[in-house]
């Protein structure tokens, strides 16, 4: 009867068999120190026109959004700080995570799928290299050096749209006025809360990617259903550990 | 040859291997000795992939017991398990060469990677690279990618990779599927001069019963440089060649060519007929 239930709790299960060997790898003998460079090289330089673009464009329409509904209160002033807090808080972690999960986590899945279909993988262990060592440690070591800084990239490029659309579009307020309430709003545990979340969601993007593509079979369909699998299932995740992640800094 | 002929290399003792409900392998045992090659025959998904796997440790069994060397290996943890893989080289039947390497480094890989030969300079490795592509007359490819390469000589590229750290026993899964009957046989001449040359014990996939006759009639000669019969030059069964037919994971046929020929079975004789068609 609880047929339907066992495969995804097995599947859970190797998942976190995987993560845990991958954090271990961490610590142990020998590092490819190479193919962690080549990855940050990867994921973060290449993400990071589409999230200077994304990033830009958020934080402008948020300062246009709020524009319409403070001004109904007179509020204008406030735009800075509210601009501030959501990219932060919310925008600037989980838009980029999205973004990098539909770059990275796809193309982490379809090229360790590649290799699994390949027999790379079964070579690499044959030849004497631990697969989850030489490919899954450094993507995830990558990633959550990388999201943390993309996002922050984020944060600033989203504020300096805000600037443009509220004090350049506008005219609501002097740019004095408009850093200065932002760089006011922003508190410690909104830091804490804005870094700590992509440095979760990079554990979670980098390891269902890696998860996936390990576990491929099937030819080259299997590769794309990998692929596609592992976008579904990172974003997912992001949205569920978001939400757990603000539930527990609201109750702080 | 008399001495070493006696000491079994690779054990299966009622190996199952289970993915799912039907299994790839079925209670198989064999034993496989020092200085003998081996042809396994059968049906595609019948498992021989499988079989190989297993005795590199790459595939766990869920029953039996897989002995490699003399040690069981089937409670090793992975780690334990790369000192062993050292001594083994495989041929994959997808080729398992790394696309982001150039030929030079796939070739390369087991010889830094492997702790037996650690302590090799990028000189002495260089060397080995190049004597082993020489052995497959492939040592103008050296910086190319496997991509640019063609499927005959990715094989030959696997060849020398399997090969390179000039391990004891050397195991090939399908190295002449899908290649053109002229290429096929310089394949497995190749495999022939490998075996012979370096003294390895080797297992071999096939489909093709001629891969089979030749690995179990010939033998490298190295004066002249070419395959002749065995049986000249009072060389006879100097080295024994068995056959193996899987069928659904279970062994179903195990002794010489003779007696393989001489099989009444449908299934077993269709794999011996093959050569006469
Ligand atoms: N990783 C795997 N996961 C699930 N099933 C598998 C796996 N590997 C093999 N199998 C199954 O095990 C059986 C034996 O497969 P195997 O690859 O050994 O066949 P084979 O004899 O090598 O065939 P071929 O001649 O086509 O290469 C097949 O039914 C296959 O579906
Ligand atoms: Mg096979």
């Amino acid at each position: 009867m609880l047929d339907f239930l066992k495969s995804p709790i097995l599947a859970m299960q190797d998942f976190f068999a995987l993560a845990g060997r991958a954090f271990l790898n961490i610590l142990r003998r020998p590092h490819y120190a190479d193919d962690v460079f080549i990855q940050m090289d990867i994921i973060g330089v290449g993400s990071l026109p589409i999230v200077v673009l994304i990033g830009f464009f958020s934080g402008a329409v948020m300062a246009l959004q709020m524009s319409r509904a403070l001004s109904t209160y007179g509020a204008t002033g406030q735009i800075g700080t509210i601009t501030a807090i959501t990219l932060v808080r919310e925008l600037g972690p989980v838009l980029t995570a999205l973004l990098v999960a539909g770059r990275n986590a796809s193309g982490i899945a379809s090229e360790l799928g590649s290799m699994k279909v390949t027999e790379q993988i079964d070579a690499m262990r044959a030849l004497g290299t631990d697969p989850v060592q030489k490919l899954v440690t450094p993507r995830l070591i990558a990633t959550a050096v990388m999201l943390p800084l993309l996002t922050v990239i984020a944060d600033f490029v989203g504020l300096f749209g805000g600037y443009c659309v509220a004090c350049l579009l506008l005219n609501l307020l002097t740019p004095t006025q408009y850093w200065t309430t932002s760089y006011r709003a922003i508190e410690y545990n909104d830091l804490s809360q804005g870094l700590l979340k992509p440095f979760c969601f990079a554990i979670i993007i980098a390891l269902v990617g890696c998860f996936y593509g390990m576990r491929t079979t099937g030819g080259t369909q299997g590769v794309g259903r990998a692929t596609t699998q592992a976008v579904v299932v990172a974003s997912i995740w992001v949205f569920v550990v978001n939400f757990v992640i603000t539930r527990v800094y609201v109750n702080l | 040859m008399a001495g070493q002929s006696n000491e079994c290399i690779l054990r299966f003792d009622g190996v199952s291997v289970r993915f799912d409900e039907t299994p790839a392998l079925d209670g198989l045992s064999f034993s496989m000795r020092a200085g003998e090659t081996r042809v396994i025959l059968g049906a595609a998904g019948s498992g021989k992939t499988v079989l190989l796997k297993a005795a590199l440790g790459l595939i766990r069994p869920t029953e039996g017991t897989v002995s490699v060397f003399g040690d069981d290996i089937t409670r090793r943890t992975e780690r334990e398990m790369f000192g062993l893989r050292s001594r083994i080289g495989m041929l994959f039947q997808e080729g398992g060469l790394f696309d982001s390497l150039t030929i030079e480094e796939n070739v390369a890989y087991p010889l830094v990677n492997q702790q037996r030969a650690r302590r090799l300079s990028p000189e002495q490795i260089r060397e080995r690279v190049e004597e082993s592509l020489r052995f497959v007359e492939l040592e103008r490819t050296l910086d190319k990618f496997p991509s640019e390469l063609s499927g005959g000589m990715r094989r030959r590229v696997g060849i020398a990779r399997a090969a390179v750290t000039e391990p004891p026993l050397v195991l090939f899964d399908s190295p002449t599927a899908g290649l053109d009957p002229i290429t096929a046989n310089t394949i497995i001449a190749l495999i022939v001069k490998e075996r012979d040359v370096k003294n390895m014990t080797t297992a071999l996939v096939t489909h093709r019963y001629q891969d089979g006759t030749l690995l179990a009639n010939f033998r490298y000669n190295p004066e002249s440089g070419q395959l002749e019969p065995l049986g000249r030059n009072g060389n006879a069964a100097s080295r024994t060649t068995t056959f193996m037919v899987m069928r659904e994971g279970r062994l179903v046929f195990e002794g010489t060519q003779g007696q393989l020929e001489a099989s009444r079975d449908p299934y077993i004789s269709k794999f011996a007929r093959q050569s006469s068609e």
